[in-house]
């Protein structure tokens, strides 16, 4: 009996630790292994950091080639004074690990596709995206094109060993809470892992293609091509490009070739090659975001109260927690330099340095293109190209599967790119067609040398210099100087193509279809010194149509936040960096300015109930700023939501695939011309013709009520209707900041959306002793059981800017901002 | 004075195979079992011991811990656990599984001590 009692009470016990040692499947997250997470030495407690935390530090490693004082200032924020560049980047890599581990190895974890290994098979899909897109293989590529310049691989590999050495001394109860949560060990550092990271960057800012390419083929297909132009223009006529408009550009040294079946084989309706196969599969890629962009601009001292120049950028990205941004200062006798850097790569992105400040915003530009290629069978060795059958090189993928089997699969890579969709990994838009995809990402790229170069940059000719190494994605790097040069410049391989190239999926058989050659770089458009005293990006087109070479479709293009930068930069003088900083927050909506009458003129009041009247008021008093207060803010984008709804679901629906929505320019530029009624008609009701004006009424019915709605629920304020929020990169709503009082939106300059904005600010004023301002929507540590977890984002919110503290190394250690010390030696 | 005895005993070992944090969290299910060996109590009261001497441990060590962090995890975990928003329920959980397995292997360590004083007692026949 007493040996059953043991063996019961044994059973017992080990079951207990087994359940509670156990990842539990809870719809499609997993538990944590609760004791393990729960359990005081070891779990998420220990990641509990003392609001009065220690972050001194001394670091013995033989790596190291000298003696590196860090200073780390009250806002956690590091200042590394090193004695020589390997050293610095060493430490970089060390103190990204230290606060953002996880975030740098998640990230390239995604990249390289190997999510599986995390979070198991529902990652498969994700996975096989981005190994078919290229992902791995493009890193690999600029991991060989870099290691052919010394000074780019020495940081590169500085950073990995400093990255190492703090994995290597971690111990198990101290790695970061989200491993606890996942319950997943740190692995090594590469090299490789920088370069995935880099790529990740490039699929984010030029990767949209690889579904937009997809859409617009159906929408030319289905609408035919004259509607299909009218819906998605070439011409936007309210542009104020970069290049100010009636600028000379030089003759092009590169003409392409057109091809001359192009009108029937790629731009016709009736395209044969389309293959429209049903298919099971439901996997629709998440494609970067659309407002994927950015502000920059830089004004020289002609108009500026100091007679200095002031710089400035904002970038917009999806909002994180921990944020794609770090901030700190990297120097050594060489370089000084301080800004935002990016945890998984070494170097200041966006920053200043002694001399100079430069910042970078999306070109936009369309350098990925899709193409049909045909193989001979199934085992897809061989592909035709001009009559002939090719080899296509093989390449294996083999991605594991947490508590699964490995999937190991072959894809092929043909002059088109590799192959990313065919019949075994599909997407509906993709329709059973064969498609590879070409991409400036994935053709050796090297791009952190111009970030290294412009650390250094000490006037115009170092800058254009460093810029000149940037190939993916293509950028807009705006330039100050000390001495008082302003310059902008949009960089990166860019294809020269023929009208059109790369709007649709292309023959992949054919290499006239190819790219035929890249624009000169000296040929890309650029600006120095203008008399007009300022140079600015929104993301924008680039030049005005008298540019030799053919940029892409205009959906590229965001259009009204260049228009408004430029015309208050314009009235501006005497500017301070306060001014800069109140323009980089401004919540003016000029999209609205121009939209506003073009409804209101078809509102017809004597049809409107008392309530509607109310709302139409709310709208017509509305001062057009999208403050957080703002009724009329809400009312307006309702309408006008509603109004392209109105006119295009109807269309939209009766199509069974994916179709591009028409940009809001699309619908808004026609009306001002008085055009609107295209397409307005709804298909739906039989025996009637609606006029936009029918379309505006019938908006405005169906937005009021929905007005109603709001109010009742207090959620009419435009802030609680576009409820920001800085999501955590698991989507955990704890660990995120929800519900923020922001203003701002889609082509406004504080181009804060819900999930999606000017993630890091700064303002950088060029006087002898730089004065710079910085804040973004996170905060240096990474820990969610960390003070410094989101820091700025309060005052992120607000609008405020923390001043950048920018010392020589004795006057940083003798700062009373500084709190800490972390020592490196060998 | 045996049972105040064996609650600080099986806190303090519990405590100390903690600190090798190679070993798994629930290492100190061992201790637990030979202090339940070493000293002879009652069924209920070896379980009593075991589960209070980590319950405790567990709850004091999740306490300073979340009072030196003015509560900022726990009131992000508790959430995740659908503990509403309560850093003393996390405690509670946490000095609760703890005390579980404790206890447990307190209950275990009784048994085997019943099982070896019955082969003692027929090998002294």
């Amino acid at each position: 009996m007493r040996f059953v009692y043991f063996l019961i009470s044994l059973t017992c016990t080990v079951s207990l630790i087994w359940a509670l040692n156990h990842q539990w499947q809870i719809g499609n997250m997993k538990s944590p292994r609760l004791g393990y997470f729960l359990s005081p030495q070891q779990g998420f407690w220990q990641n509990a950091e003392s609001a009065a935390a220690d972050y001194n530090l001394n670091v013995k490693s033989p790596q190291l080639k000298g003696k590196v004082d860090v200073f780390i200032d009250q806002k956690l924020i590091p200042h590394v004074y090193a004695e020589n560049d390997f050293d610095s980047y060493f430490v970089q890599g060390f103190i990204h690990a230290r606060f953002r581990l996880w975030q740098m190895e998640f990230q390239t974890h995604v990249a390289a596709g190997r999510l599986s290994e995390i979070i198991g098979k529902e990652g498969l899909n994700t996975d096989r995206f981005f190994r078919r897109l290229g992902m791995v293989y493009g890193a690999e590529q600029a991991m060989q094109a870099t290691d052919m310049d010394s000074s780019s691989k020495m940081a590169i590999d500085a950073y990995a060993a400093g990255v190492n050495a703090y994995i290597n001394n971690l111990k198990p109860e101290e790695i970061p809470f989200e491993y606890k949560l996942l319950d997943y060990q740190p692995e090594k550092w590469t090299s490789l892992k920088t370069y995935l990271f880099m790529m990740f960057m490039a699929f984010d800012l030029s990767g949209r293609d690889v579904g937009t390419d997809l859409q617009m083929t159906n929408a030319k297909n289905y609408f035919g091509w004259d509607n299909f132009r009218q819906l998605y223009p070439l011409v936007q006529d309210s542009l104020d490009p970069i290049i100010p408009t009636g600028t000379a550009f030089s003759k092009p040294a590169l003409r392409p070739q057109t091809p001359s079946d192009l009108a029937v084989r790629y731009l016709s309706s009736n395209d044969s090659s389309v293959a429209t196969a049903s298919l099971n599969e439901k996997f629709k890629p998440k494609l970067p975001d659309a407002n994927n962009g950015s502000n920059n601009w830089a004004v020289s001292g002609s108009k500026t109260q100091s007679k200095s120049p002031i710089l400035c950028n904002d970038p917009h990205l999806g909002l994180n927690l921990p944020s794609l941004w770090f901030e700190m200062q990297l120097s050594t006798p060489n370089y000084n330099t301080y800004g935002a850097s990016f945890p998984g790569a070494p170097a200041i992105v966006i920053g200043f340095n002694d001399s100079i400040a430069w910042g970078v915003t999306n070109a936009g530009r369309d350098v990925m293109d899709i193409y049909n290629v045909r193989f001979k069978d199934e085992l897809k060795k061989e592909y035709l190209m001009n009559g002939n059958w090719i080899m296509a090189d093989q390449r294996q993928e083999v991605i594991q599967v947490k508590d699964g089997a490995n999937l190991s699969e072959i894809v092929p890579i043909t002059k088109f790119g590799p192959v990313l969709y065919d019949k075994e990994f599909n997407s509906p838009d993709a329709r059973g067609l064969t498609l590879s995809v070409k991409w400036t990402a994935t053709t050796g790229n090297a791009g952190i040398k111009a970030f290294l170069l412009l650390n250094r940059a000490k006037n115009y000719e170092d800058y254009v210099e460093a810029v000149s190494h940037w190939t993916c994605p293509g950028q807009n790097f705006v330039f100050a100087s000390k001495g008082g040069d302003i310059a902008i410049r949009q960089q990166g391989s860019f294809i020269a193509k023929w009208k059109h190239q790369g709007d649709f999926i292309m023959p992949g058989t054919d290499s006239f279809y190819q790219w035929q050659g890249f624009i000169p770089m000296q040929e890309n458009p650029a600006m120095m010194n203008p008399l007009r005293g300022f140079v600015s990006s929104a993301n924008q087109k680039p030049v005005d149509s008298t540019y030799p070479y053919y940029l892409g479709s205009a959906g590229h293009f965001p259009l009204y936040r260049g228009i408004i930068i430029n015309q208050r930069l314009s009235a501006m003088n005497n500017i301070t960096p306060q001014d800069m900083m109140k323009l980089q927050t401004s919540n003016y909506n000029v999209f609205a300015e121009m939209a506003r009458p073009a409804l209101v003129k078809y509102i017809d009041k004597n049809t409107l109930t008392p309530n509607e009247k109310k709302f139409i008021a709310e709208l017509e008093n509305w001062n057009l700023q999208n403050n957080p207060q703002e009724k009329g803010a809400t009312v307006f984008q309702c309408i006008w939501d509603s109004l392209e709804s109105v006119i295009w679901s109807d269309e939209m629906a009766a199509s069974k695939l994916t179709l591009p929505w028409p940009d809001s320019y699309s619908l808004l530029e026609r009306m001002l011309k008085g055009k609107g009624d295209f397409m307005a008609d709804d298909i739906q009701t039989k025996g009637k013709v609606e006029t936009i004006q029918d379309a505006v009424m019938a908006a405005c019915r169906k937005a009021i009520k929905h007005l109603e709605t709001l109010e009742t629920g207090n959620k009419i304020t435009w802030s609680a209707f576009k409820d920001t929020y800085i999501q955590h990169l698991l989507k955990i709503p704890a660990l995120s900041r929800l519900h923020l009082a922001i203003g701002g939106g889609e082509n406004i300059i504080n181009a804060t959306k819900s999930n999606h904005g000017p993630g890091w600010r700064m303002v950088v004023h060029l006087t002898p002793e730089t004065e710079a301002y910085c804040v973004y929507a996170g905060g240096q540590s990474g820990n969610p059981g960390s003070v410094y977890y989101d820091t700025f984002v309060n005052n992120w919110v607000e609008g405020t800017y923390n001043k950048a503290l920018f010392l020589k190394r004795d006057a940083a250690a003798a700062s009373d901002q500084i709190k800490w010390k972390m020592t490196f030696s060998n | 004075m045996k049972l105040l005895t064996s609650i600080i005993l099986t806190a303090y070992l519990g405590y100390v195979v903690g600190v090798y944090t190679n070993f798994p969290w629930w290492f100190f299910v061992f201790s637990s079992a030979l202090i339940a060996l070493a000293i002879r109590q009652s069924a209920f009261t070896t379980f009593f011991a075991g589960f209070t001497g980590m319950f405790l441990l567990w709850v004091l060590l999740a306490f300073f811990k979340d009072v030196s962090n003015e509560h900022l995890l726990s009131q992000k975990v508790a959430p995740m656990l659908s503990l509403g928003h309560s850093s003393v329920i996390l405690i509670l959980v946490t000095g609760l599984v703890g005390g579980l397995v404790s206890g447990m292997g307190a209950l275990t360590g009784y048994h085997l001590r019943r099982i070896a004083r019955a082969i003692v007692s027929i090998n002294l026949e």
